[in-house]
């Protein structure tokens, strides 16, 4: 199979990953889409692993063991990216990421005239994202 | 053992413990009054053995050099002679009974194991300057002494009146202590060596450069140390602090010291005609000064305080006519008796529950309460007045007699203008003190009104060293003034009859018209009631003091006078009393002076501080405040804005990547 074949597959496989981090407004969604993006790391690693070590005398396959690696540290962050997610979701009631901006700059201002534009602002792109 | 090493014990055991007593104060409550004690009494048994050793022959020296520091070298040095050897006897025998004293009057204090580590190392301190032979070693006891004055008035240090007290004492003695200093420096300069022995051989080759200069540096120190005027506005509230602190710091010992100094290094002094007539002119102002204002004080504390700096005045007056043997003497007479006054005047506090003279005016049998401090107070007061046969007499003629020695043409040391300043103050002074001495006896002991409260017997340890310090204030002149002389530089000290007679006049006229006075406005007590005693009676001593200082200035208008129409030292002293009781307004002139001006210096600097250079620094902070308000803008908060630009940026960096790779 010609390395091509995996390198388009996982390039889409990226930008549909990073598509649903820029756009999604679930903060499980994100996560999902997190988890495209790693795949098609994971895909990429595996194919450049075989490709390289069809030419080489002998070889480690570092690249497969690292995608193991990847994937063993993937489960242990969606289990804690869901755990928060599904706190935050037991605190706030939404789960939605434009509503959760705590570290907005404005909240805990020392100079009032700059919370306003803060506001205006978080409202249109609130507004855009719908 | 030599003498040589038994006197260095003598300083060194109360200052060990001092130590052991601060380090063990909190673990063993238990040997806290044993450290106390002991070390003290020990020394005071070592300084008697160091004083049968000397014997008033040939002065004891040794010195010993720890390093070599550069120019003029400082040796750990001794210089025992019979002036030294008696007065560390003084300071032992009073600084025992006062220990002793304290046990029973800060018996239930929480803060009494630091109190009685800061007495035993006041104590060492003053015996180091007392036997110290180099000037600077006197010195570092001469400081060690001014902390713990200020460590000890300081002790209610709840209670404002104390904490006041407390830094008056430390900064006017340190006014003193800065000319001092350079005064030492300059004479070790001219002497070469800080050794006292060199200096006074240095004097008497006629070595010394500028005498008058340090005579003048010198007598400033001395003048805060010894309480002289103009320095003196500190030891009347130093009154604040505990009686015994009073008995022992303020009356007997470390006031003492300025007298002692100069009397060691009397010859650098008359090497200047114009120091002597400024000391004879200062002991005149303080002895009269000091009279009038006794008279008027109600504080029973601030009356022995007066009483004190007067007496100073004395010694100074005897030095400015060139006799430290009368000095000294009028020194060791006073610090026993004034000690007893001041253990006394504990007692008597303890037992009325008021500080206020007024108020014991109102309290009947007051005496009966309170026997033994009764009667060896009479004893106590009988030789302040200076009536023969008491020890006070003795000495204060010894002063009167080298004063008129003087004043009559004898000057090979002293200008005969200071015999006569000195002869004439020291004549008003003896009236003065016979009558404040009679009106504090009048008022406290023979008051009429209410019954005075019943507290019980007071603790034996408080009585018992009453007694102790009543043989000196009753014997020790009588005897001492024959053998005396063959201590000190063997002048006669003995009384002469026209000052005798003279003296003792004067006194008897003091003591007489004061209780004539007292008799005319006696009357006017039960007219006019006052009076307010301590809150809680059945405290120790110290607490009962503590309260009824803190409770004078709201029960009578002031801290130290009171509006009493039966007091006699009012009709005596007639329009003066109202200037008397405030100390003839010294403390209002050194408020102008210097308390005003620093404090407008104060406010000035504030205002620069707060208003010019602040602005400077908010100015410098403007800038970086603006750029991060507008940085932060970009905060939203939103994650994926976040990522959107870290995007953004990989992207970028990676075309500018791509086209710097391929050379575009």
């Amino acid at each position: 199979m010609h390395l091509a074949y995996p390198a388009v597959l996982s390039a889409l496989l990226f930008c549909t990953g990073l598509y649903g981090v820029l756009a999604r407004r679930n903060a499980i969604l994100v996560l999902m889409s997190v988890e495209l993006m790693l795949n098609a790391v994971n895909l990429n690693l595996v194919a450049f692993d075989v490709w390289l070590s069809r030419a080489a005398e002998e070889t480690l396959h570092s690249g497969q063991a690292l995608t193991l690696f990847t994937i063993a540290i993937a489960a242990a962050e969606i289990g804690i990216g869901l755990a928060i997610v599904l706190s935050v979701y037991r605190n706030r009631g939404t789960s939605d990421i434009d509503k959760l901006r705590d570290t907005a700059e404005g909240h805990e201002s020392d100079t009032p005239d700059s919370e306003a534009p803060v506001d205006e602002k978080a409202d249109e792109k609130a507004e855009a994202t719908a | 053992m030599t003498t040589t090493t038994l006197a260095v014990l003598v300083p060194l055991l109360p200052f060990l413990g001092a130590a052991a007593g601060l380090l063990l104060g909190r673990t063993a409550p238990g040997y806290v009054r044993p450290l106390a004690v002991l070390p003290t009494l020990t020394s005071l048994v070592l300084a008697v053995l160091v004083a049968v050793d000397q014997g008033g022959d040939q002065a004891v020296n040794a010195a010993t050099e720890l390093t070599p520091t550069g120019s003029v070298p400082i040796e750990l040095a001794l210089h025992i002679d019979g002036f030294a050897a008696l007065v560390a006897v003084l300071v032992g025998l009073v600084a025992s009974c006062v220990q002793i004293y304290s046990t029973g009057y800060l018996r239930d204090d929480p803060r009494y194991p630091s109190y009685a580590a800061l007495v035993s190392l006041f104590t060492s301190a003053m015996l180091l300057v007392v036997y110290s032979g180099d000037l600077i070693v006197l010195l570092v006891g001469w400081e060690i002494m001014g902390i713990c004055s200020y460590f000890l008035v300081g002790h209610y240090w709840e209670t404002p009146e104390a904490r006041a007290a407390s830094l008056k004492a430390f900064l006017v003695t340190k006014l003193g202590d800065v000319p001092f200093l350079i005064g030492l420096f300059a004479l070790a300069t001219d002497a070469g060596s800080f050794r006292i022995t060199k200096i006074l051989g240095t004097v008497a080759s006629g070595g010394l450069d500028h005498p008058t200069l340090i005579a003048l540096l010198l007598l400033a120190g001395v003048a805060g140390k010894s309480a002289q005027f103009p320095l003196h506005t500190w030891l009347p509230d130093a009154m604040a602090g505990p009686t015994p602190v009073s008995a022992l710091i303020h009356a007997a010992t470390m006031v003492a010291a300025g007298v002692y100094f100069v009397a060691r290094l009397l010859p650098v002094f008359e090497a200047s005609q114009a120091a002597m007539v400024v000391l004879a002119a200062m002991a005149a102002v303080t002895m009269i000064g000091s009279g009038l204002a006794a008279l008027a004080q109600d504080d029973i504390k601030r009356v022995l305080a007066y009483s004190t700096i007067g007496q100073l005045g004395y010694m100074t007056g005897a030095l400015a006519v060139g006799d430290r043997g009368a000095a000294v003497f009028h020194l060791l007479s006073h610090g026993a008796f004034k000690a007893l006054l001041f253990l006394a005047a504990g007692v008597i506090i303890h037992a009325a529950g008021t500080n206020s003279l007024a108020g014991m005016s109102r309290m009947r049998n007051l005496r009966d309460r309170v026997p033994d401090a009764y009667w060896t107070m009479s004893v106590a007061l009988l030789a302040l007045a200076a009536i023969p046969p008491f020890s006070g007499f003795f000495s204060k003629e010894s002063v009167l007699g080298a004063a008129e020695h003087v004043s009559t043409g004898h000057t090979e040391h002293a200008p005969g203008a200071a015999g006569w300043i000195v002869l004439v103050a020291a004549l008003l002074t003896a009236l003065l003190t016979a009558a404040y001495a009679t009106r504090l006896w009048l008022l406290a002991f023979r008051g009429h009104g209410i019954e005075a409260p019943d507290h019980g017997r007071q603790p034996l340890t408080m009585t018992v060293v009453l007694w102790v310090l009543a043989v000196p204030s009753l014997a020790f002149g009588g005897f001492a003034y024959g053998t005396l002389p063959d201590w000190f530089d063997g002048r006669d000290l003995a009384p002469t009859l026209t000052t005798s007679v003279l003296g003792t006049g004067v006194a008897l006229v003091g003591g007489i018209v004061t209780y004539a006075a007292w008799r005319h406005t006696t009357a006017l007590a039960v007219r006019v009631p006052l009076g307010a005693v301590a809150a809680h009676p059945e405290g120790d001593a110290g607490l009962v003091e503590a309260e009824a200082i803190a409770s004078h200035a709201p029960a009578y208008g002031d801290v130290a006078s009171a509006p009493d129409p039966a007091d006699p030292g009012r009709l005596l002293l007639g329009p003066l009393h109202r200037h008397a009781a405030v100390g003839f307004h010294l403390d209002a002139v050194y408020g102008a002076l210097f308390v005003r001006p620093v404090q407008a210096g104060a406010s000035l600097v504030r205002f620069l501080d707060r208003e010019v250079v602040d602005t400077y620094v908010r100015g410098a902070g403007a800038l970086p405040r603006w750029l991060g308000i507008a940085v932060r803008r970009a905060q939203t908060g939103n994650v994926q804005t976040y990522v959107s630009a870290l995007l953004a940026g990989t992207v970028v960096l990676a075309v500018a990547a791509v086209l710097v790779a391929t050379g575009a």
